[in-house]
C-alpha cells in the first residue's frame, strides 16, 4: 500500500490535499453524504441541538476508539474492549459504594480496573509474544468471569456518582456538552502524542517493522505493554462515562462497542496492518459511525438490519481502500 | 531415527490433546454419582459434539494461518434457518438439511472470496462478516421458536443398539467424509504449506487461493453441520449472540488445546476434536465436584488463558532474540 504516485505532478498542488489521506477524504465524504440523506429524511436532522447531541454520543465512541487507534497503529487488535468497558463501569460504581472516598476514587478506580486488563494484554502480545487477538479474546473472557462472579448473575443496581454523571451530561462550558469537551481533550492529548513524542513515533515504527524498530534502539516490548495499557485505561474510561450516560453500569453495556471501535479506526484510513493512519481519520470514522447508526434508528431499522449494514459497510469501505499487498 | 518417532514428533499435540481428554474424562467420569454408563456418555457426546463440529470447521482456517471470527455465527445462522426448514416429510427434511448445509458453504465460501481476492484481513473481515451473518439470523428467528423434525432429532441424539450415542457416530462420520479427504489431497497439503509460509508455497506453485478457499468453504460446511446439530437438541431456533461468541471463543480454545498452531500450519482436526471434548470436560468437571455454576465463565477463561500462554514455551527456545518478532 505504498503511495504509488510520483512526488514531481503533486508537489505543485497547495500543501493542504497533499497531506490528506483518500482514506479520510472519502470518510468526510461520506459523513456530508449522510447528513444530506438525512436531513432528506427529517427536518431536524441539520438543527444545531441534534448534532450536538450526536456528537456527545459519538464522544463516547471517541475516548474507547483513541485507544484501540494506538493498538492497531502497532499492527495489533484489542477484542477485550467489550468487557474493558464493562469493567470500567461496573468497578468506578462498585468503588461509589464505599462512602465519601469510593466515590471521589470510583472513577480512578475504573480506570485501573482497565489498565490492569490492559497490562495482562500487553504482557501477553509484548513478552509472551501471544498473537494479539487471542491473548485479548482470553482476558476479555476472564474479566467476564470476574464480572458474573462479582455481580452473581445480576446486573449490579449500583448507580453513577454525581461526578460520573456530571462528566458525561453536564455542562462546563455552556452549550458544549462536557462529553465532547473530554473527547477534546484526549483527542488533543493523542494527537500531541502520536505525531509530537518519542513514544507516538515509536508506535508507527513498531507498526511498520518491530524488528526494524528494535533494531534501531527502541524498547519496543515496553511500547506494546505501555500502548495496551493505554487502550484498557481508555476503553474503562470510557466505560465510566458511559454508566455515568445512562446513570447505571451493566453487564452488557460495552458489547455494542467493539466492531464500531475498530471500524471507526479502520473506516479513519488507519491501516490494519500498522504503521499508517492519523488521528484526524479516527474522528472522522467515530462521527460517520455515529451518524449511521443514528440515521439507522431514526428510520427505525431492526437490529438485524443495523447488523447487516454495519458488516456491509465495514467490508465495503475496507474493500475500497485496506486491501492487503499483491502476493506478487 | 525411524519411521514412527517421526510420526510421534509431527503428531505430539493430537496426542497431547488425546491424552487430556482421557485424563479429564476419567476424573469425570469417576466422580460422577452414575458412573460409566451409556446415559452418561451420550449427554457428555451431545454436549461434547456441539463444540467439536465449530472446533474443526476453525481448525481448517487456522491451518491455512487465517482466523474465522464468524463460525460461531453460521453456526447460530444456520441453527435459525434449520428451525424453518427442517421439519415436514422425509423428503422435505432431507431437502431442508441440504438447504442448510448449503447455507454454510455459502458463508464459508463468501469468507473465503473477501479474504483471498478482497486481501483483507481475516479477523477484521470476518469479524464484519460475522455481524452479517448475525443479522440474518435476527431476520430469521427474531425470537427463539420454530422447530425440528423430532423423528430425525432424537435419531441423531439418541443412541445406536442402546449403547453407543448416535452423535459420536455422525462425527467421526463427518471426520471421515471431510477431514481426512482434505488432509490427504493435494488441497490439504498445500493448505498446510500456505500456513506454514506462503512465500514458499507460492515458490512451489502450489494452489494457494483453491487451499485457502476450500479450507473457508469447509469450515463453512462444519459449522452449519453444527448448526444442524444443534436444532437437533434443542427443538429450536435462537438468534443468540451471547452463544454465537462463546462458540467462537471456545472454538479457539479448543484449537489451541488440540495442539494446532495459531500461526498455521501444524496441527490436525482430530486434535482440534479431542481439544474441544476435553474443554467441555472440564467445565463439566464443575458440576461434579459441586462448585457454584456461576464460576464457569471464569473458570473456562482461565483455561483458556492458560492454554494460550502455553504457546509462550517456545520462546525459551529462541536464541537469537530478533526471532521474537517473527
Amino acid at each position: 500500500m505504498k503511495d504509488a504516485t510520483p512526488e514531481q505532478p503533486l508537489s505543485r498542488l497547495p500543501k493542504f490535499p497533499r497531506q490528506l489521506d483518500p482514506a479520510i477524504s472519502t470518510a468526510f465524504a461520506c459523513i456530508i453524504v449522510l447528513l444530506i440523506l438525512g436531513s432528506l429524511y427529517s427536518a431536524s436532522f441539520l438543527s444545531p441541538e441534534y448534532l450536538l447531541q450526536q456528537l456527545k454520543v459519538a464522544s463516547f465512541l471517541g475516548v474507547i476508539a483513541t485507544g484501540m487507534m494506538m493498538v492497531i497503529l502497532l499492527g495489533q487488535i484489542d477484542l477485550s474492549i467489550p468487557w474493558s468497558v464493562a469493567v470500567g463501569g461496573m468497578m468506578a460504581c462498585a468503588a461509589a459504594a464505599y462512602g465519601p472516598v469510593g466515590e471521589t476514587l470510583a472513577i480512578p478506580f475504573g480506570v485501573a480496573c482497565g489498565m490492569v486488563i490492559g497490562f495482562a494484554n500487553g504482557i501477553g502480545v509484548a513478552y509472551l509474544r501471544i498473537p494479539s487477538m487471542i491473548i485479548t479474546l482470553a482476558t476479555n473472557a476472564v474479566a467476564q468471569g470476574l464480572m458474573v462472579v462479582y455481580t452473581g448473575g445480576f446486573s449490579p443496581q449500583d448507580s453513577a456518582t454525581v461526578t460520573m454523571r456530571y462528566l458525561a451530561t453536564g455542562f462546563l462550558v455552556p452549550g458544549v456538552p462536557n462529553a465532547v469537551l473530554i473527547w477534546a481533550i484526549v483527542g488533543a492529548i493523542a494527537i500531541f502524542v502520536l505525531t509530537r513524542t518519542t513514544f507516538g513515533r515509536s508506535l508507527y515504527g513498531i507498526g511498520n517493522q518491530e524488528r526494524a524498530a528494535y533494531l534501531s534502539g527502541i524498547n519496543t516490548r515496553r511500547i506494546v505493554l505501555i500502548a495496551f495499557v493505554s487502550c484498557g485505561a481508555l476503553s474503562a474510561f470510557g466505560g465510566t462515562l458511559l454508566a455515568g450516560y445512562a446513570s447505571k453500569a451493566a453487564q452488557s453495556m460495552g458489547d455494542s462497542y467493539l466492531l464500531p471501535s475498530i471500524a471507526a479506526v479502520v473506516l479513519g484510513g488507519t491501516s490494519i496492518l500498522g504503521g499508517r493512519g492519523s488521528y484526524l481519520g479516527t474522528i472522522a470514522g467515530v462521527i460517520l459511525i455515529t451518524l449511521l447508526q443514528s440515521i439507522l434508528s431514526v428510520m427505525q431499522m431492526p437490529e438485524a438490519g443495523r447488523q447487516i449494514t454495519y458488516g456491509l459497510v465495514i467490508i465495503v469501505m475496507l474493500l475500497l481502500y485496506g486491501r492487503g499487498p499483491a502476493n506478487r | 531415527m525411524s519411521e514412527w518417532r517421526f510420526w510421534l514428533k509431527e503428531q505430539r499435540g493430537t496426542l497431547a490433546a488425546v491424552g487430556i481428554f482421557l485424563l479429564m474424562f476419567t476424573i469425570y467420569v469417576s466422580n460422577h454419582p452414575a458412573g460409566l454408563t451409556a446415559n452418561v456418555v451420550q449427554t457428555a457426546s451431545n454436549k461434547g459434539v456441539l463444540l467439536a463440529f465449530v472446533a474443526m470447521a476453525q481448525t481448517l482456517v487456522v491451518i491455512t494461518a487465517g482466523i474465522d471470527l464468524s463460525v460461531g455465527m453460521i453456526f447460530i445462522l444456520t441453527n435459525a434457518l434449520a428451525s424453518w426448514l427442517v421439519i415436514g416429510s422425509p423428503l422435505e427434511t432431507s431437502f431442508g438439511v441440504v438447504a442448510v448445509l448449503a447455507a454454510g458453504l455459502a458463508c464459508g465460501a463468501l469468507n473465503g472470496l473477501i479474504v483471498i481476492y478482497g486481501r483483507l484481513q481475516p479477523i477484521v473481515a470476518t469479524i464484519a462478516t460475522g455481524a452479517v451473518f448475525f443479522g440474518i439470523a435476527l431476520l430469521l428467528r427474531p425470537f427463539p421458536g420454530g422447530s425440528v423434525n423430532e423423528d430425525l432429532a432424537d435419531m441423531m441424539t439418541g443412541k445406536i443398539f442402546g449403547v453407543v450415542p448416535s452423535s459420536l457416530v455422525a462425527l467421526v462420520a463427518i471426520i471421515l467424509v471431510v477431514w481426512v479427504p482434505f488432509s490427504r489431497s493435494v488441497i490439504g497439503r498445500a493448505a498446510y504449506a500456505t500456513g506454514s509460509s506462503e512465500i514458499a508455497a507460492y515458490m512451489s506453485s502450489l494452489p494457494i487461493r483453491r487451499a485457502k478457499f476450500t479450507a473457508y468453504l469447509l469450515s463453512g460446511l462444519l459449522a452449519a453441520t453444527g448448526g444442524l446439530f444443534l436444532t437437533f437438541f434443542t427443538y429450536t431456533g435462537e438468534a443468540a449472540l451471547a452463544s454465537g461468541n462463546a462458540y467462537t471463543l471456545f472454538s479457539i480454545a479448543s484449537v489451541v488445546l488440540g495442539g494446532v498452531s495459531l500461526f498455521g500450519g501444524r496441527g490436525t482436526a482430530i486434535g482440534a476434536v479431542f481439544g474441544a471434548l476435553a474443554f467441555r470436560t472440564i467445565g463439566d468437571l464443575l458440576f461434579v465436584f459441586d462448585f457454584d455454576p456461576l464460576w464457569q465463565p471464569l473458570f473456562q477463561g482461565v483455561v483458556l488463558l492458560v492454554a494460550v500462554s502455553l504457546g509462550a514455551f517456545g520462546l525459551f527456545r529462541v536464541r537469537n532474540r530478533l526471532e521474537w518478532f517473527g
